[in-house]
């Protein structure tokens, strides 16, 4: 595939989970940690793969009323075209504003 | 999951395996890494892209997240108690 030279180009895929994440869930807090290196090497990921593996701790009013399928679909959902270019693991921490204050 | 319980393949699905044996429950696993098409067919029947997935009684309860978190939270005793606890009476469904 050709590359091309527009900013989404060159965002990594923290940097694109970042923006999506942030702006559908309005999230008071977001973290992305890539922790692919905890996983080189292990079945189904290609040797000079990248950005593989990431957790994630996001706090969004959103998830208010939902249960933790739920929680966890919204962010899959809204990552299914990272999922589906080469994202291969999540590890999902969704919590609501009240939830993370106690 | 990925692998078996006795030889899990992924952090993630020897973590949830490793949550469901405090239980001592009856443990049924498909390895969807040497299935493609069962491992297709899965995603697409409980609409999450992941693996492992849990099924309780039935029912898709999440991947290794969820089940860490509902270990946590004493959920898991709940939702487990009536089979875990095979052998002793208690009046809970």
């Amino acid at each position: 595939m050709m590359a091309s030279r527009g900013t989404s180009a060159v965002l990594s895929r923290a940097a694109r989970m970042r923006q999506k994440l942030q702006s559908a869930l309005e999230a008071s807090a977001l973290e992305i940690e890539d922790v692919s290196y905890q996983h080189a090497g292990h079945a189904a990921v290609k040797d000079n793969a990248n950005e593989t593996h990431f957790n994630i701790k996001v706090v969004s009013p959103k998830f208010e009323g939902q249960n933790l399928v739920k929680r966890h679909r919204m962010v899959y959902n809204l990552l299914s075209d990272e999922l589906n270019s080469g994202l291969h693991a999540i590890s999902i921490v969704a919590k609501t504003p009240k939830e993370s204050g106690s | 999951m990925k692998g078996y319980p006795d030889a899990p393949r992924c952090g993630f699905s020897a973590l949830a395996v490793k949550v469901l044996q405090q239980y001592g429950v009856p443990i049924s696993a498909r390895d969807i890494l040497s299935d493609l098409k069962l491992k297709e067919t899965v995603k697409a029947y409980s609409n999450w892209p992941t693996f492992p997935q849990i099924f309780i009684k039935g029912e898709f309860v999440g991947g290794s997240d969820i089940i860490l978190s509902m270990h946590q939270k004493g959920e898991l005793k709940e939702l487990l108690g009536d089979i875990a606890q095979k052998g002793e009476e208690n009046g809970s469904s």
